[in-house]
């Protein structure tokens, strides 16, 4: 394996620079499967049938937590990431584990929304309003749960085998997910829940 | 002209009905200005073509208008279909051509093909004419859709006769709220007056058709579609479901029938006073069916269950370059089965 | 209206039965078969393990051809049924679910899997690369796609195959009017060949963009590689489109969502929308790949480099443009208007242009050329007249209104069906053809070859062409029998006969493969065609590192220009190659999706919860291998290159 020493870690061996190209085109695909979860959203929004209405649903407060805890974490990796590029382990490494815990509290709150939702007569299975919202959102909520432990598994290698341009590259990539995950949300945030309020 | 007439006494099957449809497109080219010569050209191209597909003693069903709707779309047709012939003339010529002068037999054994780029004046000339019969076909589309999805030609003054025709399982109910009667799996219409069929369905969707009066359209649970329609002659045509619907789907036909006007009064009286009444618990047994003969009422089923309109369905209308983000207009904002919705409404 | 609702094992039908017995039967002779010859190991670790694109394009290829023989047998029961008016060979139950499953496999479980066996086959070839840039990631692609293969067609025997038609519009899919476990099936199963052809989007597009040889730049690769980075292009974009629509039909039909619901604010029109907003550029992503085969073909049995090369990119590119904006033209009738139908016909007629561009090219190819004609060079010269039917055709299908009279008839039938056959499968068999001694180290029989070509050429258009004038007299699709007086029996008969000829040409086309592969003379050079890109450079069968020294590239047709000018294409001296391993995760982990998804289908939640999670245990041990292939040295390359016949 060629290294590459001029680059920075995580780009320095060609199957590095392979691995972040090829991740940036699944991106490309990810953004393609959720603008379709938003066009599914945007012609159904308005079929409430029997059930609740956006207005009636969409409460402020947890989704401001949400959406002050995931821009916090996206910082955060970043500063991760510029860790990493310093070869300060143990920083990069509790920004890591920062951003998890940001994204656990993320989570946390976004599972109390859906069950407020529930209490509110508003399961996935009432309309075509509540099935596109809570997939749209379900289908976010997954890619942060999935990043949660595909995140930890990472944090385990690096505290393992250190910072290898192996470990830098997951880490990197990584932070490209992350930081996907919070554009997704900062759309969720202003087209479905601030248009749905207003 | 002589050529002309040599060669249609040549098409041994030069019948009467060839020589209808012959003038009709005749007279439609002649409405859209075309200059004689061309005139001529298309018109022997279409002989040809017309021997083939119309065969001698049936012409086909699409290419056999009885109403101007129908006829517009086989002028269409038959229109495309030659310039498309003409297109496959010059690809095949081209085709036949290479095929013959550069076989390997041919060109001797150190021949050494030449290493040609490509040629730009070539390739504008072979972009720019396809481009020509695309902005052509365009003008024919727009045009004959348009016709098509309004009144009948020649009927624009008329108030059009309106029959609702809905799709459950696998049968076709036609309901006539200007004369209060109902059928099913027939209907029948007077000539030379214009129809609007209203479409909709109790379940999957189909496809309501009637190949020699009109085009067909879907018709779906959600909301109403429309056809319009005439009929010129009267006659018996087939219509049937072309949308595939399940089980049943193949024999999902029914009869069309065009009536002199004094005819179908006839009918509509008969209907008034010989048939029972459709009660709401016998239609809903009827929606349940999965075949049924013929039937006829002397009321309608929109009275206790109307047609699902007045909604505003949606449909893609701006196409994107990432056409998945791609936004359709807003669903029916139906509060709950859509039936009970418009009852509460009348 | 007989049904088999919610029927595990079918055992009331004698024709589900016989075909039972006959998989089992074939099963075990091949279980056994290969016990016998003890050739368990060398499977495993051959093929099921492999990471070799070369071999997984062979495997993608088998399968494509069983699934090619399900497909036609199943269009041999169609066209047998409706041979004659009232025939009772299938009942509508029968018809339909053969109908669906016909349309799926060919589209999904033949023709893209085939384009890609070739893709696989021959891209890294044509750059000069040593193998694709993820080969873990391919072996996994390829394994989805096997398995989801699989899930499909078992459905024919366990709980009934889907039966609402390829497009599977709601709401005759929904639970309500397709209460079986078939429309299950068809979410899953495509759910998860799916995902692996969407990782082969991604893998391919890195791929071409990275690992080309020095000195190809994008203006110098072959006609072949552009096809396929626009197609992967395509698939990344609208292969997500098709995961959604299939989730949203899964969580409607099993989790009571209400997407397409007829009620609850639900709207079917929108399943009928995601489906073609895939499935347009699905279409083009199995034609794109063909015209790349053909013009790889074409210039060399022109002998001739292939003429226009920029405006063939171009073209192509814009193709894979207008795909994207054409879907509505699959729902003229629906009733959206004079205005968006205009629209759409005007975007649709447009892709006729750029296609046009490309067949004007192609004839211009020939133009003084020194043409041979080859088993597939046949099929690439019978490509040009026949497909031109079917894309003038089409182009009548693009105007709206005459549409309201062709949709849903046999008029469409025999349109794509010109368009599907002689584009793409007519491609990919002059592919096969064309490649095979690359693959395999000896050619086909020529003999034989063009005998199955004529059967196919003919019998394709006397089984196709009578059914664009059974649409004009109003004959539509999907209707499994018709009446004596609607007059459509003689053309029916007549396509029947058609079908049949087909059948036997496909037959003669596997008779020849097992001609070929015991009585063809082996070729040694490498280059039996004598052809012009970089995969004939390297010998035939191509060494598992396919170059020793990785090519340098100048121009165009470097191969070509390399014979004719008596250059190198490589210098310097061998060096040790890098090689990845093999892995037999990507198949025990496609298992677990099988396992999963089959589980998912008849909503068995449990087993399912559990083979889920096995799959992403699968992932963490991925996560957690140190992997970093092997080295071949210096000494085993000069062996093997001495064996082979000399460098390369
Ligand atoms: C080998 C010769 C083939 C024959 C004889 C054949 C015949 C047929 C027939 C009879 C139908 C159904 C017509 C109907 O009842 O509506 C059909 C449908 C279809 N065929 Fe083929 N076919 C062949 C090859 C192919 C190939 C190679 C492809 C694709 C690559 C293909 C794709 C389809 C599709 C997508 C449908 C529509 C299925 C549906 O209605 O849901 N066919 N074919
Ligand atoms: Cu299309």
């Amino acid at each position: 394996m060629k290294i590459d020493e001029s680059l920075p870690l995580e780009y320095s061996t060609e199957e590095n620079r392979l691995k972040i190209l090829g991740f940036w085109i699944f991106l490309g695909a990810e953004i393609a499967l959720f603008s379709t979860l938003f066009a599914v959203y945007f012609t159904l929004h308005n079929g409430h049938g029997n059930g609740p209405s956006a207005e009636e649903l969409f409460k402020i407060t947890p989704v401001m937590i949400e959406t002050v805890l995931l821009l916090t974490s996206s910082f955060t990796i970043g500063l991760g990431i510029h860790a990493m590029r310093l070869g300060l382990k143990k920083a990069m490494m509790t920004f890591f584990v920062i951003t998890l815990v940001l994204g656990l509290g993320f989570l946390g709150t976004e599972i109390y929304e859906f069950v407020e939702y529930i209490h509110e007569g508003a399961t996935i299975q009432t309309s075509a309003f509540t099935s596109s919202l809570m997939t749209l959102l379900g289908t976010h909520g997954a890619h942060v749960t999935f990043g949660l432990f595909w995140g930890t598994a990472i944090l385990i290698q690096v505290a393992k085998r250190g910072l290898t341009p192996e470990t830098a590259n997951k880490s990197f990539i990584f932070s490209l997910y992350w930081h996907f995950l919070d554009v997704v949300w900062i759309f969720i945030f202003s087209f479905v829940y601030l248009k749905g309020m207003m | 002209m002589d050529r002309y007439y040599s060669r249609l006494s040549a098409l041994k099957c030069s019948n009467v009905k060839l020589l209808t449809i012959c003038s009709l497109f005749t007279r439609q080219l002649i409405r859209k200005g075309y200059s004689m010569k061309k005139k001529w050209l298309l018109l022997s191209a279409f002989f040809a073509m017309a021997a083939v597909l119309a065969g001698c003693e049936n012409p086909l069903m699409v290419l056999d208008p009885k109403g101007p709707n129908a006829e517009t779309l086989s002028d269409t047709i038959i229109m495309s279909i030659i310039v498309m012939c003409g297109i496959l003339f010059v690809v095949y010529v081209l085709y036949a051509y290479m095929l013959v002068k550069y076989r390997a037999s041919k060109m001797g054994e150190d021949y050494e093909p030449p290493h040609v780029h490509g040629s730009t004046k070539l390739e504008i000339i072979w972009t720019i004419i396809p481009i020509i019969i695309v902005v052509f076909l365009s003008v024919i589309t727009v045009q004959s859709t348009k016709e098509v999805e309004s009144k009948p030609l020649g009927y624009e003054d008329q108030e059009p006769l309106v029959i609702y025709a809905a799709s459950s399982n696998w049968k076709w109910h036609f309901s006539y709220p200007e004369e209060g009667i109902e059928t099913v799996n027939y209907v029948n219409m007077p000539v030379d007056r214009p129809v609007e069929f209203r479409l909709y369905s109790y379940g999957p969707i189909t496809s309501f058709w009637i190949p020699q009066l009109a085009g067909q359209k879907y018709a779906m649970s959600a909301h109403v579609t429309k056809i319009h329609l005439a009929a010129d002659v009267p006659g018996s045509y087939m219509g049937r479901n072309s949308n595939f619907n399940g089980a049943g789907y193949a024999q999902m036909e029914f009869e069309a029938q065009a009536m002199t006007a004094a005819d179908y009064d006839e009918w509509v009286n008969d209907v008034k006073n010989t048939a029972p009444e459709l009660t709401e618990s016998e239609f809903d047994e009827l929606l349940e069916t999965d075949f049924v003969g013929r039937q006829s009422y002397s009321s309608t089923h929109l009275e206790f269950k109307p047609a699902p309109e007045g909604h505003h369905h949606g449909t893609p209308t701006a196409a994107e370059e990432d056409s998945a983000e791609e936004e359709m207009e807003t669903a029916p904002s139906s509060d709950a089965d859509h039936f009970h919705h418009q009852e509460a409404e009348e | 209206m007989e049904s088999h609702e919610q029927q595990f094992l079918i055992l009331n039908e004698p024709m589900i039965v016989a075909a039972m017995i006959s998989i089992v039967v074939g099963a075990l002779s091949l279980v056994i078969g290969v016990t016998y010859f003890k050739k368990w190991g060398y499977l495993w670790r051959e093929w099921i393990t492999t990471v070799d694109h070369k071999k997984i394009g062979v495997m993608y290829i088998l399968v494509a051809l069983v699934m090619l023989f399900r497909g036609g047998v199943d269009a041999l029961l169609m066209r047998g049924q409706t041979a004659m008016p009232e025939n009772g060979l299938l009942d509508a139950q029968h018809y339909n679910e053969i109908f669906t499953t016909h349309g799926v496999i060919m589209i999904l479980f033949m023709a893209m899997p085939f384009i890609i066996g070739l893709m696989n086959v021959v891209t890294p070839l044509q750059i000069g690369a040593r193998d694709v840039a993820f080969p873990r990631l391919n072996s996994v692609s390829f394994w989805l796609f096997a398995v989801g293969a699989g899930l499909f067609n078992i459905s024919f025997i366990i709980g009934g195959s889907p039966d609402a038609g390829w497009s599977a519009y709601f709401p005759l899919a929904s639970l309500e009017f397709s209460p079986t476990v078939g429309n299950n099936y068809y979410a899953i199963s495509l759910q998860i060949a799916g995902l692996g052809t969407l990782m082969t989007g991604i893998n391919f597009l890195v791929t071409i963009l990275k690992m080309r040889a020095p000195g190809m730049t994008l203006m110098k690769m072959p006609m072949f590689t552009w096809s396929i980075l626009i197609t992967n292009v395509i698939i990344v974009f609208a292969f997500p489109v098709l995961t959604v629509a299939l989730a949203l039909m899964t969580m409607d039909r099993q989790f009571g969502t209400k997407f397409f619901a007829m009620q609850d604010g639900g709207m079917d029109m929108l399943w009928a929308n995601l489906f073609w907003v895939w499935g347009h550029p699905e279409v083009y992503i199995v034609i794109l790949p063909a015209f790349g085969i053909y013009s790889e073909i074409i210039s060399t049995f022109a002998r001739k480099n292939l003429y226009g090369y920029k405006s063939m990119v171009v073209s192509m590119v814009a193709i894979s443009l207008l795909s994207f904006v054409v879907w509505a033209h699959h729902f003229y009738t629906m009733g959206h208007g004079v205005m968006v139908n205009s629209v759409f016909s005007i975007t649709t007629m447009l892709i006729a242009v750029p296609t046009g561009v490309k067949i004007f090219n192609w004839l211009l190819t020939l133009h003084k050329g020194k043409i041979s004609f080859t088993t597939p060079m046949l099929y690439s010269l019978a490509f040009i007249p026949i497909f031109t039917i079917g894309g003038v055709t089409g182009v009548m299908l693009a105007m709206a209104s005459a549409d309201y009279q062709y949709h849903n008839t046999m008029f469409l039938v025999a349109h794509f069906h010109y368009v599907l056959i002689p584009g793409t499968v007519f491609a990919v068999i002059a592919g096969f053809h064309f490649w095979f001694p690359k693959v395999f180290g000896f050619r086909l029989n020529e003999k034989l070859g063009k005998l199955a070509f004529w059967f196919i050429t003919i019998s394709f258009n006397v089984a196709f062409f009578p059914l664009f004038i059974l649409g004009l007299n109003g004959m539509t699709r999907r209707m499994y029998t018709y009446s004596e007086s609607t007059g459509y029996g003689p053309l029916n008969m007549l396509s029947f006969v058609g079908a049949v000829g087909l059948g036997i040409g496909f037959i003669i086309l596997v008779y020849n493969l097992y001609w070929s592969i015991r009585y063809s003379p082996r070729d040694e050079t490498g280059d039996p065609w004598d052809a012009r890109s970089l995969e004939w450079a390297t010998h035939g069968p191509v060494p598992f590192y396919n170059f020793a020294r990785i090519p340098q590239v100048n121009e165009l047709d470097a191969f070509w220009h390399a014979k004719k000018h008596n250059k190198q294409l490589w210098s310097g001296p061998i060096e040790k190659i890098h090689m990845p391993s093999n892995s037999g995760m990507p198949f025990l982990m496609s298992g677990a999706f099988f396992a999963a998804g089959f589980c998912l289908v008849f909503s068995w939640w449990i087993p399912t919860i559990i083979f889920t999670i096995l799959i992403f245990v699968f992932m963490a041990l991925r996560s957690f291998e140190q992997d970093h292939g092997y080295y071949v040295s210096v000494e085993e390359v000069e062996r093997i290159e001495r064996e082979l016949g000399g460098d390369k």
